[in-house]
């Protein structure tokens, strides 16, 4: 990089300019959602995160120093690739995919995590603790810990530990503390539970690495913004790449970071661009077994923010089920509960075996393996190509890459 | 029906902090909390805080956790909470539900006040709910006449205390330390400061809970605060009873050692 050199995302990036103010109120809320609903005795840290995170926004060092990390430490930009092979089975549609999986440790989840430990120095804190499900933001909190020599400590659901062995060995090497949860349905959720007890108690030295831009406010705005970067490049290298924007934007959420990263720089495009999220459909609608939150989901409030829940009548979380960790979650961030209210993006549910179907097509087709997470944005855009046609360009962020779903995928196909 | 504002002026006409006891409705049965929750009363609590059973309970402790887990195993619902409270409050305890917000968000905040009124409740207690999300079940509990209590922390800033207190009616609940519920061997140096610097901001009673768990430190909380909260200890004497008669003497006995220490 020369010292010249603009920032991929920008200060006007950060600063906010979409459709709703972009920005949540001094609430944190989109809307009806998002919000605090802590204990008190965590407001002060929100506090803090807040002020240091709108300080560092505007701070022209701090955009320097996140582009240098993600330049020449995460490996930004991410290239665009076609993939035409693929899309003979989407109706033969234009399908193109935003390759987050290409960056070091091989998911979107370190482009946030680079953002959020450059914050935890500037908060003069030396400990971070993080949520994981699939095992990526495990993965890459422990990196970011290593880079900048932070102690980290993760807690991870000890089922989701069992089917993501291979991460939980990497984030060790890393010289993290894997912690597994036992309690509840041992999944992010619980992880999460549990990630925050272990805030309010360590809260002096400690900054809690949110994975996902679900929780309190100020985590659903900040790591919005730091996963912004995938749209911003996504939005000018499709111009670049065909001249136009595309007819779609497809992503799997989940908790829903990845999806927000790129839709988010498409949300002024209203009536160009459509933005479709696939949630985990699991076992299917009709089973009880899947993680349809937005889709199937009621009004609540979960992990501090007001949004969407898979919830009984009396409020009871109910346990959310997919073949991907990642995406095992019974919430989401409150920005696509907004989104999905207003109609600006529409959300739908793709199977395990729907989402296991496109993650061998990609593999077979173009030579990439994808994360199931992503490969349920695959799926969706296999069916949305068939409805739209020819004509039609289909942008899908592949988050993840899929090296740590080989032990899923071996049991899955039989391999 | 017993309010707080009867039983703190009692206690403070008797020259003494009341003893304030949390147990979990459904825990370790349905009955079985009815039963334990009576026995606090008669070996002294003067106000029991009857939990909601959550999935979800970010600021519990092991032993809370896992009480809550064994209640909502055993089918634990807000009709059988109701049904706590109603057995609790005829022993004439001030009773109170603590719940996470959101079984009463989903329940329906003007439905849960009127039918914890009903059940003959004084009161809620929130955890996680803040003043800037508290202003929609203020005005229920005001219209049902049931009192809000919130919580302070070591970490609250004075202006955050101050926001905090307007909310409360009854009683101020201020979380001796930073962390979870649970006993521990000796409560936090923080807890009589925070007390002070919420007495500056409020004539309401102040009562101190988290991590109080014999009469030790009940007495020494009671030097300083108008009540002494007690959960996790209660529920570490069920847990580790052989049978129900043995829990709920094993919770008599608790209860009589904090009542003496809150005598002083």
């Amino acid at each position: 990089m020369t010292a010249t050199q603009e920032p991929i995302l920008t200060a006007a990036d950060l600063a906010g300019h979409g459709v709703h103010g972009d920005d949540p109120d001094a609430q944190g809320k989109f809307g009806i959602f998002g919000g605090r609903y802590v204990p008190e005795a965590l407001i002060p840290a929100l506090d803090e995160v807040a002020a240091e995170y709108d300080r560092a926004r505007n701070d022209p060092a701090f955009l320097r120093e996140f582009d240098h990390l993600l330049r020449t430490y995460a490996g930004r930009p991410t290239t665009l690739t076609e993939v035409p092979r693929f899309a003979e089975q989407a109706g033969g549609a234009r399908i193109i995919l935003k390759r987050e999986d290409l960056t070091h440790t091989g998911a979107h989840k370190i482009n946030n995590v680079l953002g959020q430990a450059l914050l935890t120095k500037r908060l003069g804190k030396t400990r971070v603790i993080a949520e994981t499900g699939a095992g990526q933001h495990g993965v890459a909190t422990a990196t970011a810990a290593a880079l900048m020599g932070l102690e980290c400590v993760i807690y991870m659901g000890a089922v989701d530990c069992e089917r993501q062995a291979l991460n939980v060995a990497r984030m060790k090497l890393l010289g993290a503390t894997v912690v597994p949860v036992t309690n509840g349905s041992q999944t992010l959720k619980d992880a999460i539970n549990e990630a925050f007890r272990d805030w309010v108690t360590n809260v002096d030295r400690t900054h809690y690495l949110f994975g996902t831009i679900a929780g309190p406010h100020p985590f659903p705005e900040i790591v919005r913004d730091f996963a912004r970067i995938i749209g911003v490049e996504a939005r000018r290298q499709m111009l670049e790449l065909t001249g136009a924007l595309p007819d779609a934007v497809c992503a799997a959420v989940g908790g829903g970071s990845n999806a927000i990263g790129i839709f988010h720089a498409f949300i002024e495009d209203s009536g160009l661009v459509a933005l479709h999220g696939y949630e985990a459909g699991g076992r299917g609608l009709e089973t009880g077994e899947h993680a349809l939150t937005l889709t199937a989901g009621s009004v609540g409030v979960l992990h501090g923010s007001r949004t969407y829940v898979l919830q009984d009548e009396e409020g009871q979380t109910i346990e959310s089920h997919s073949i991907s960790a990642g995406l095992d979650y019974p919430g989401v961030g409150p920005e696509h509960a907004w989104l999905k209210d207003s109609g600006r993006a529409v959300y739908h549910g793709v199977t395990d075996a729907e989402a296991m179907e496109a993650f061998a097509l990609l593999a077979r087709t173009e030579g990439i393996i994808p994360a199931i997470e992503s490969s349920h944005a695959l799926a969706g855009a296999l069916k949305l190509g068939r409805e739209l046609g020819p004509e039609a360009t289909i942008l899908v962020n592949l988050s993840g890459r899929g090296d740590k779903d080989m032990g899923t995928a071996m049991k899955y196909f039989d391999l | 029906m017993t309010t707080l504002q009867t039983v703190f002026a009692k206690a403070k006409a008797d020259d003494r902090a009341a003893l304030v006891g949390y147990l979990p409705a459904g825990f370790p049965t349905k009955d079985g909390a009815i039963a334990a929750a009576t026995a606090m009363v008669e070996a002294g609590c003067d106000v029991i805080e009857i939990g909601l059973p959550y999935s979800d309970p970010l600021m519990d402790g092991p032993t809370i956790q896992d009480a809550v887990h064994r209640a909502l195993s055993n089918g634990t619902r807000i009709a059988d909470v109701l049904r706590t409270v109603e057995g609790v409050a005829k022993t004439g305890a001030a009773t109170l539900v603590m719940t996470y917000w959101n079984p009463i968000d989903r329940y329906g905040a003007e439905r849960f006040a009127r039918d914890l009124a009903s059940a003959g409740g004084v009161g809620t207690i929130t955890p996680d709910l803040t003043p800037e999300e508290a202003g929609p079940w203020r005005e229920a509990s005001a219209a049902a006449g049931i009192d809000t209590v919130f919580l302070v922390a070591p970490s609250s800033t004075d202006e955050r205390i101050k926001a905090v207190v307007e909310c409360c009616t009854g009683f101020v609940y201020a979380a001796s330390l930073m962390g979870v519920t649970g006993a521990r061997e000796s409560v936090s140096s923080s807890a009589q400061g925070l007390v002070e610097r919420t007495r500056a901001h409020t004539d309401l009673p102040v009562c101190v809970g988290l991590g109080v768990g014999n009469g030790r430190q009940a007495a020494e909380v009671a030097a300083y605060a108008d009540g002494v909260i007690v959960g996790s200890a209660f529920i570490r004497r069920l847990l580790d009873a052989a049978d129900e008669a043995s829990g709920l003497a094993a919770v008599r006995e608790l209860g009589a050692e904090l009542a003496a220490g809150v005598r002083g």
